[in-house]
């Protein structure tokens, strides 16, 4: 086994939340922000991914740039890189009258979708941004959960503040890259969460993610978080007892006593067991090669979703962080 | 060049088996993580196998052990054919052709500029731009275009009856529809001259004229980003106006591929919530857009037999009543059930997992129920136990996706 669950990842500052797209991200920030205001913490959950459905799992309505409480502790917000620029020139440029910024906002927006990294870097700007005020004393949260860009784009998300320095020499913007790369290599403040299931992209977009973190990104990691874990359902000889439920003579006993559909659950059970076993190849892939916490959520055989489901994730997670 | 028949189709009723053999190309989109590449790959093989005709699947990041099966380690760019043994060891007789590419985005990009430059020398100014170099790696929507770019060019060639395309995994995975006309709208800009507009008066490129950079909107733009990124950047574009014909008539080319009638999009999703309600979302866009929504493919899809109302029952009964159904076959002599509480604890787990799984099963039936904006063609992939990572493994889904029976000889045993 790697090393054991992180006590302290709620103790942090900021935890991003990245994973391949359909793992569980957006499910597994809110609910870290929401085991953290269990915790007596304010919580700021930021969704990156503009989808705009992070409020539903909260069973909430869409929220815009101005964070809104949406569970007790947690307030959300759906981030806009505009929204995010306009805010930065008002407190930056001190400019005066609004309508001045339009032109200004409307060409760095051209350059942001031109040059490589402005976009993130407003992103990850106002992230950083309100963890500083925090630290400050400025701001309320005590944590800010961020829902993070998936797998793929998460290293140009975080690495922004560096990649800008390289390309900008001088000026305004490179000054703000400077405190912002400070603090996300802060190990005291920042942690990079990876989410994964045990099926194989997840798992292989996980092991290149951490190294790519370790040689390419100053940013330090947390934890990975396995999520949709199915349970073993038997033991080795438990499964002896199963295969011979399947002979001919047995089957047609069973079936006799619970009637027709016997065939269906013992099919079922069969499929429960490949799965998990299909599954299981890729965790013991995925712990050989990473040598980060791991905190294993099950895969949870209910209906619907929204916040009760955040909820269960909250109360595993918890468990697995031993809180 | 008119719409080819491929194979043997049954015309009466749209199907997904009809759709590829109608088309030439078909462009498979989706929300991650729903299977998207494997669904594509199967098709590709499906068609190939069964229609006949020559097939490409151009796939974009496949999982290494699925590119290994088709031979893409590290090819590049470059087209490659499946060889018939492979297709042959596993019990098929194909029709047609196989191939197969994967996408290597900064070389189609290199290639894009050395065709579209007006000369070698600008080209290879460009190609060793700082902000190219980033441009091309990390510019998001680069990505799709150079996808759509790389379709039409394979399109163009008329080497392929049908070529399947999955498409880039990106933040909204329609964003590759729009690229073709954000990268004409982009190099056409006003704002980009206007912002490139001191390094081009005076004649000679980078020499900066005074008075118009004196204007308060340069002073602004200077003080926020600095005067050597802005020459960058100017220096960049000015480099690339110079493809701006080649690039733009190029990009309207392949809008209108995508919006022809021989282009189909193909939507996959899972019975999940979230991923459903994004493919609802790309099925209304699609038709919005007047794109030609063929299909959506309902991947990993629970098999029926958890909806069964007599497996519900004996579920039931084998959790509440196992001592009861337990004493018979420990008597019944057969080995591995000689020990009664065992085979009990074994009907119980076994009925408790068949519940749990049907819980998921009914949810997964009633959102099939819902789905808003499907098209005519909507099929139904069952989950297979194990990953899709052979050729194999693509057959079984083909043939899923072609409602054909997998022959006991072929495919996985």
């Amino acid at each position: 086994m790697p090393a054991s669950p992180s006590p302290g990842l709620l103790d942090r500052r900021l935890l991003f939340v990245t994973g391949k797209g359909g793992v569980g991200k957006s499910t597994i920030a809110a609910a870290l922000a929401m085991l953290a205001a269990d915790h007596g913490k304010r919580v700021l959950l930021v969704e990156v991914d503009a989808k705009g459905n992070l409020t539903d799992l909260f069973e909430r309505p869409p929220v815009g740039f101005k964070p809104e409480v949406v569970a007790p502790g947690v307030s959300a917000m759906t981030m806009h890189t505009e929204a995010s620029l306009q805010e930065y020139l008002k407190l930056n440029l001190r400019v005066p009258v609004i309508g001045r910024i339009g032109p200004i906002a409307r060409m760095l927006d051209f350059v942001a979708s031109a040059a490589p990294g402005v976009r993130e870097l407003l992103t990850v700007g106002k992230v950083c941004w309100e963890v500083r005020e925090s630290i400050a004393g400025r701001a309320d949260w005590d944590l800010v959960v961020v829902d993070a860009a998936a797998t793929g784009h998460i290293i140009s998300q975080l690495d922004a503040p560096r990649s800008i320095r390289e390309l900008v020499q001088v000026g305004m913007v490179r000054e703000q890259t400077e405190w912002m790369a400070d603090l996300l290599a802060d190990p005291e403040i920042t942690a990079l969460n990876i989410v994964a299931t045990p099926e194989e992209m997840p798992v292989s977009e996980t092991i290149q993610l951490v190294d790519q973190a370790r040689t390419e990104l100053h940013v330090p990691l947390g934890a990975v978080i396995v999520n949709r874990v199915l349970p073993e359902l038997f033991t080795r000889a438990d499964e002896a007892t199963y295969n011979a439920l399947r002979e001919p003579e047995p089957a047609r006993i069973l079936e006799a006593g619970v009637g027709a559909g016997s065939t269906a659950v013992l099919d079922a059970a069969r499929l429960a067991v490949n799965l998990r076993r299909t599954r299981a190849t890729h965790l013991t892939r995925l712990r050989a090669e990473v040598d980060l916490p791991m905190l294993y959520l099950p895969y949870l055989f209910v209906r619907g979703h929204g916040v009760r489901v955040t909820r269960m994730m909250a109360t595993a997670l918890g468990e697995e962080l031993g809180l | 060049m008119s719409p080819k028949r491929r194979g043997d189709v049954d015309t009466d009723a749209p199907t997904f088996e009809s759709l590829l053999a109608t088309k030439e190309i078909v462009i498979f989109c989706g929300s991650g993580g729903v299977g998207k590449t494997s669904v594509a790959a199967a098709s590709a093989v499906a068609a190939a196998v069964h229609l006949g005709g020559k097939v490409l699947v151009l796939t974009i990041d496949p999982a290494k052990r699925l590119a290994d099966s088709l031979g893409l380690e590290g090819i590049g760019n470059l087209e490659k054919r499946v060889p018939d043994e492979v297709l042959k060891a596993v019990g098929l007789e194909p029709r047609g052709e196989l191939w197969a590419a994967m996408l290597d985005t900064k070389q189609s990009w290199d290639e894009l500029v050395l065709r579209h430059a007006p000369d070698e020398e600008t080209a290879y100014r460009i190609l060793e731009n700082r902000l190219y170099a980033n441009l091309t790696a990390r510019f998001v929507q680069s990505h799709d275009y150079i996808a759509m770019e790389r379709l039409y060019e394979l399109h163009e060639s008329g080497a392929y009856d049908l070529i399947i395309i999955d498409t880039p995994p990106t933040r909204n995975a329609l964003d590759f529809l729009d690229a073709p006309a954000r990268m004409a709208e982009f190099f056409g800009g006003r704002l980009l001259r206007w912002l490139t507009l001191p390094y081009r008066v005076g004649g000679r490129r980078g020499a900066r004229v005074l008075n118009v950079a004196s204007r308060p909107f340069y002073q602004m733009a200077d003080r926020i980003l600095g005067s050597q990124f802005l020459q960058d950047i100017a220096e960049f574009f000015l480099n690339f106006q110079s493809m701006y014909d080649g690039f733009v008539t190029r990009a309207h080319a392949v809008e209108r591929l995508l919006h022809d009638r021989r282009t189909s999009f193909a939507v996959v999703t899972t019975l999940e919530m979230a991923p459903l309600r994004e493919a609802e979302f790309f099925c209304e866009q699609l038709v919005d857009r007047k794109f030609d929504l063929g299909a959506l493919v309902l991947n990993k899809t629970l098999p029926r037999y958890l909806l069964d109302d007599d497996g519900a029952r004996a579920a039931t009964a084998m959790c509440d009543a196992a001592t009861d159904v337990a004493a018979p076959l420990a008597r019944s002599g057969v080995a591995g059930l000689e020990d009664e509480a065992r085979d009990a604890r074994v009907l119980r787990t076994i009925g408790e997992s068949f519940r749990n799984f049907a819980v998921v099963a009914k949810r997964e039936g009633e959102l099939r129920t819902e789905i808003r904006n499907a098209p005519d063609i909507v099929v139904d992939v069952p989950s297979f136990d194990a990953d899709i990572h052979d050729i194999a493994g693509l057959v079984e889904l083909g043939n899923a996706l072609l409602r054909r029976p997998t022959a006991p000889d072929q495919g996985r045993a």
